[in-house]
């Protein structure tokens, strides 16, 4: 294909011609990469939060490409400023019917907050949703399930607004409203169900674990942690606090690997919900340790008890409300919240975004402050 | 292209021919196999010739039971999906045959709850300690010392204090090791946890000092033979008692390079040890816990030498969240 004279004249004068290829080729991507880390940055760069006295290796890595990237569902969030009443306005309990748990707001706020409950839980299907597809005058009616449901979540976040303060509150002014959980859909992500054993085939400690299911976070590790600590109040820690202890593993109420797995289960879950490590809260040298944790470890604590509150008081009192589309697969049981019905995956949820800031008449169960 | 032999990783000299049968005995007439091939591949990795097979009573009964436990773990995991294929296929790192829960003691459990986990349990110890037999039985026969015999005990003290020694002690058949992929792993770290931090235990420091310290010698000798065959080195038993320059310059390097050099015959006494001890001093760390120690974290204290590391923690000692997330300065 090429002429001759062209490949006898290389014949005659014979190089390596691949060394030096090689050579510069390796060279011009060298130069290449490090324009491009020069010009475009680090695309893996992390940072870490630091959680611990050094030398104990406590902190928090993220990709900065990740932790820097602001919460998707913050941009959809809806908000109003409230209507400071200057007395004499009609109230919601004078112009509308059965209006149970708002009725002393100014009509102005009352159908500030319904507005905005539309907008958080209800986007789409608006005010129908709760109210029916029926004339004004007929919203006072409580046929619709959503609507019972609607308002014991109303008491629900104002509930948890007012007697877990030292949990949404921890870190700053954040609470909770109905987006926290709902953002933007009826039912809110992250809710779970009982699901009881994983296997029919085995019996006792074998058959609630070793399945990949979405309560284990996909692990081999139990599947009912949520349901013992969260419904049952099993006890979470499994040490002994003396260097030795004269007990057996057939007695009952010791703690066995068994429970130390469940519980690790349930950190595993707890983990996922923060986007954090087990250095967030503990020292993982000495985990069971009072004395080695962060505040954010007393901030958990509080979280799991608000949990195991939210679930007993207010979701699975809900259970003969709901139709039956709306029940667990296995159980037939209410929905249940957790910490990642809340956090999705972030430290704080909404990164710490003000919940509460517009909205006093949802951060207490008294009388809201206008200000 | 520069391309020296000793820089490959697969052997370089393969001897291929009539099959080498081995020592005449009289056991072996009637319990060794009689067919021998020869595979490239295989002298690729090491000798060429594969068989014959001297399986011997004690290699029968051990495949035997050995097959029965794999079959008595596989079954069971196949019941827990439904006896579904694909779903086994998919799960088979999460399934396990678990040991009995807690409350049984050391009864016999019913089936499904550890039963099928004891019987599993037993016939893997008949094959272990029926293979264990057989190194001794070989050994006799090559009229060998029982080096591989008493190394491969080692392993069995770990296999023993985790399946059977520490169940006993603690009273209940639940401490055991499930048997699965993923669940053994959990049960690995649920006990460390359990049992306030394993990495506080001085045996288990110890087992992996001998692990790790294993490693690193096998890496230091492979090295130095490798590196001293063009001189013959490989010819390791010879140099032991005949030393001759490869050996030579082998100890020169590691005494200028460190001070101290192992002979030839030093090297594999100081590996076979290190190895032996990894499950010796593990085994030991394990037997204790739960046992005699039940947080070893606070056993550590108690004896000096867990420091606590003053200075603050969590979030404002080292700056917010919203820092952290990029939302403020």
């Amino acid at each position: 294909m090429l002429p001759k004279w062209f490949n006898d004249w290389n014949r005659e004068r014979p190089t390596d011609i691949y060394g030096p290829a090689i050579l510069v080729g390796g060279l011009g991507a060298a130069v290449i990469v490090a324009v491009a880390l020069v010009n475009f940055g680090q695309p893996f760069k992390t940072e870490s939060m630091q959680t611990g006295p050094r030398g104990t290796g406590m902190s928090v890595p993220e990709f900065v490409v990740e932790v820097k990237k602001a919460d998707p569902t913050l941009e959809e969030y809806y908000t109003e400023e409230v209507y400071v009443p200057e007395g004499g306005e009609a109230l919601a309990k004078d112009v509308y019917q059965n209006v149970q748990v708002l009725g002393d707001l100014t009509e102005d706020n009352f159908n500030r907050v319904m507005n905005a409950i539309t907008s958080w839980v209800a986007p789409e299907e608006g005010c129908a949703y709760c109210h029916g597809d029926v004339d004004i005058e007929e919203y006072g009616k409580d046929d619709l399930y959503t609507k019972v449901v609607a308002r014991s979540m109303i008491q629900m976040t104002q509930s948890i607004n007012e007697g877990w303060d030292g949990h949404v509150n921890a870190n700053g002014e954040v609470g909770v409203n109905c987006y926290t959980c709902h953002r933007g859909q009826n039912v809110p992500s992250d809710i779970w169900f009982k699901v009881g054993n994983v296997t029919e085939a085995t019996a006792g400690w074998a058959a609630v674990q070793n399945r990949a299911t979405s309560l284990s976070q996909y692990t081999s590790l139990p599947s009912d942690a949520l349901e013992k600590y969260f419904l049952d109040y099993e006890q979470i820690s499994v040490h002994d606090l003396e260097a030795h202890v004269a007990e057996s593993p057939a007695e009952d109420g010791v703690r066995t690997w068994q429970d130390a797995e469940r519980t690790f289960s349930l950190m595993n879950y707890v983990s996922n919900s923060l986007g954090v490590n087990c250095n967030f809260c503990h020292n993982s040298r000495a985990f069971y340790d009072p004395e080695q944790v962060t505040p954010q470890w007393s901030t958990e604590q509080l979280g799991i008890s608000m949990v195991q509150e939210i679930n007993a008081d207010w979701l699975v009192p809900l259970e003969d409300v709901y139709p039956e589309n709306r029940l667990g697969p296995v159980f037939a049981d209410a929905p249940k919240a957790a910490c990642k019905t809340c956090h999705k995956g972030y430290q704080q949820p909404l990164q710490g975004m003000n919940m509460i800031a517009d909205w006093p008449e949802l951060a207490t169960t008294g009388a809201p402050v206008y200000e | 292209m520069i391309y020296p032999e000793y820089q490959n990783i697969f052997t370089q000299v393969q001897v291929q021919g009539p099959p080498e049968m081995g020592t005449e005995t009289e056991a072996a007439a009637t319990e060794r196999g009689t067919s021998a091939s020869f595979s490239t591949l295989v002298g690729w990795l090491g000798n060429a010739q594969l068989g014959p097979v001297y399986l011997g009573w004690t290699g029968m009964v051990s495949v035997a039971a050995g097959l029965l436990a794999f079959n008595i773990i596989g079954i069971n995991m196949l019941a827990q999906v439904d006896w579904s294929i694909p779903e086994f296929i998919r799960q088979l790192f999460w399934l396990a045959l678990e040991p009995p829960s807690p409350e049984y003691g050391l009864s016999f459990p019913p089936l499904n709850d550890g039963g099928w986990y004891i019987i599993a349990s037993f016939f893997l110890l008949v094959s272990v300690m029926s293979w264990w037999a057989r190194t001794y039985l070989l050994a006799m026969e090559h009229k060998m010392g029982k080096h591989v015999f008493w190394a491969f005990g080692a392993a069995i003290w770990l296999f023993l204090v985790l399946g059977l020694f520490r169940p006993i002690l603690m009273g209940s058949w639940s401490e055991a090791v499930p048997y699965g992929i993923f669940p053994h792993l959990d049960w690995t770290t649920a006990f460390s946890i359990r049992y306030g931090n394993l990495y506080y235990n001085p045996f288990h420091a110890l087992s992996i000092v001998f692990l790790y310290g294993s490693v690193l010698l096998f890496a230091m000798h492979g090295a130095t033979i490798l590196a001293v065959t063009r001189y013959g080195g490989d010819r390791e038993l010879e140099q032991i008692v005949d030393r001759g320059t490869a050996s030579e310059r082998a100890a020169l390097f590691w005494r200028w390079t460190m001070g101290f050099n192992a002979t030839m015959e030093g090297i594999h006494r100081w590996a076979w040890w290190f190895a032996v001890l990894t499950p010796i001093t593990g085994g030991i760390g394990i037997l204790l816990t739960g046992t005699v120690v039940d947080n070893w974290f606070i056993w550590a204290q108690e004896h000096h030498f867990a420091p606590m590391y003053d200075g603050s923690y969590g979030y404002e000692a080292y700056g917010s969240y919203d820092a952290f997330i990029g939302k403020e300065n």
